[in-house]
């Protein structure tokens, strides 16, 4: 017997927990990401000389693998005295490799801001943070949202790797399972199908939101 | 960035390597590292020449083949791109087996990372395609051209050009992800860097080494590609202005 279905459903319970983890360790790495991305993206404009640093470190973020940035942080950590679960270790590394992603995006968005919209804020003497909070974001966030869901879409599909250093997450779950019952179809066909079908959602829920964000700079 | 810095930045990255490597407490690991840094390099190469043959058959599958091959290409899509590459990889190297289908872990590596990346690739190929202006296929057409013709001679080298920067992004995307075929046995340098840090926990040592090894490849990557992008665009302006 290939597929056996007793033993699908008698999993289904556990794994749907584990499920929990992983969308938990995606909602808080992506929270991370997007609020690091966007100082990133910030002081990066605010503070001209940062500029090189910014963008040499958001090079060597992205260049290299996450797998190794989560082993870094969980192991170089202790060494300086933090012990981090693994849990912490794993979505912090998570949320600094997607911040370095978004940091790009946040960049695009601002470029895509008028001039005269700081030339204004320039002439009207609102200091540089106004600026921002009050003119600059407002603009800019909107038409990215989309790219930053996909990037949120692309985070949840890394957090399988957590499994990586024992974070009882979908994976780790179903490694478990196979391991304990020499059974791996079912719990990793499972986890496969659970990703496909939350992807495929998020992908209608992004399609959507482009559409309404279109229609509202349209008016 | 620009060509330039990113050479820089290779050449720091290097000579940081070379520097590190006559200090005892690195050159310790630097043979083991190396031998996996093969490794990867392998599996990356290999893995994207599937890559970019699958992205180029599943796009035109999609856009000009009979319905049961766009069907299925399209399944094909929606399946790499919506699941996470480690369960891609998991899936081939654990249940296949239960299917009666035994790859050994080199196979899994490549197969799976080509089919995934090669997901992705064919909406590049798919959408480099469409961006080629309506006027060049109006004008095959008018030439009498065949479809493949068309495909061949007119279309496939404009829409090369454009392909190039996101292709590149994409392989770079595949470089990285060799590290999660350690995972599934195979001693590349994510692997080998685990190991020795298992039996060593030189830690710092270790993984610095590691990730300015990836640094570099992913370095020799992009500016490939960048001087891949300037050569090709240089051919498509030269045919313009004649």
């Amino acid at each position: 017997m290939i597929w056996d279905w007793a033993f699908a459903f008698e999993i289904l319970p556990v794994l749907a927990r584990a499920a929990i983890v992983s969308i938990e360790a995606t909602l808080i790495g992506f929270a991370l990401a997007a609020s690091l991305g966007l100082v990133l993206a910030v002081v990066r404009i605010a503070v001209p000389w940062t500029g090189w640093t910014i963008s040499v470190l958001v090079e060597l973020i992205r260049s290299t693998p996450l797998l190794i940035q989560i082993f870094f942080l969980y192991f170089v950590f202790p060494k300086f005295g933090v012990v981090l679960d693994a849990f912490t270790a794993g979505v912090l590394a998570i949320g600094i490799h997607y911040a370095a992603y978004c940091s790009e995006v946040y960049r695009a968005g601002f470029d895509n801001i008028h001039r005269g919209q700081w030339e204004a804020s320039i002439a009207l003497n609102l200091s540089s943070w106004t600026t921002f909070r009050d003119i600059i974001i407002p603009q800019a966030i909107p038409p990215i949202v989309p790219a930053l869901g996909n990037y949120l879409v692309a985070l949840f599909k890394e957090t399988p790797l957590l499994s990586a250093i024992a974070v009882l997450e979908l994976m780790q779950t179903a490694k478990i399972i196979g391991s304990e019952t020499f059974r791996y179809t079912e719990p990793t066909t499972l986890v496969g199908l659970f990703f496909l079908a939350m992807s495929l959602v998020s992908a209608a829920l992004i399609r959507s939101l482009e559409r309404l964000l279109n229609r509202r700079t349209m008016r | 960035m620009g060509i330039r810095t990113l050479v820089t930045l290779l050449v720091v990255a290097l000579g940081v390597i070379a520097v590190l490597a006559t200090q005892e407490a690195y050159s310790l690991f630097m043979p083991g590292l190396l031998q996996g840094a093969v490794l990867t390099v392998e599996i990356a190469v290999l893995g994207s020449l599937l890559a970019i043959v699958m992205g180029v058959l599943a796009a035109l599958a999609r856009m000009y083949g009979p319905a049961p091959l766009r069907w299925l290409a399209t399944v094909y899509v929606e399946i790499f791109r919506g699941t996470s590459a480690l369960v891609q990889l998991f899936w081939l190297f654990f249940v296949l087996p239960q299917f009666g289908v035994t790859l050994n872990a080199f196979l899994v590596a490549v197969l799976a990372l080509g089919l995934n990346v090669g997901a992705y690739g064919s909406e590049v190929v798919r959408g480099a395609i469409q961006s080629v202006a309506r006027g060049q296929w109006e004008a095959s057409t008018a030439l009498n051209m065949s479809r493949p013709q068309m495909l061949r001679r007119i279309i496939l080298p404009q829409a090369f050009v454009a392909m190039i920067p996101p292709w590149g992004n994409l392989l770079i995307e595949l470089l990285k992800s060799t590290a999660l075929v350690s995972l599934i046995t195979l001693s590349d340098l994510a692997f080998k860097a685990q190991q020795m840090n298992q039996n060593t926990f030189k830690t710092i040592p270790i993984f610095t080494l590691v990730l300015l090894m990836y640094l570099a490849m992913s370095l020799v990557l992009t500016i490939g590609m960048r001087l891949l992008e300037r050569r090709a665009s240089l051919g498509l302006a030269r045919g313009r202005a004649a």
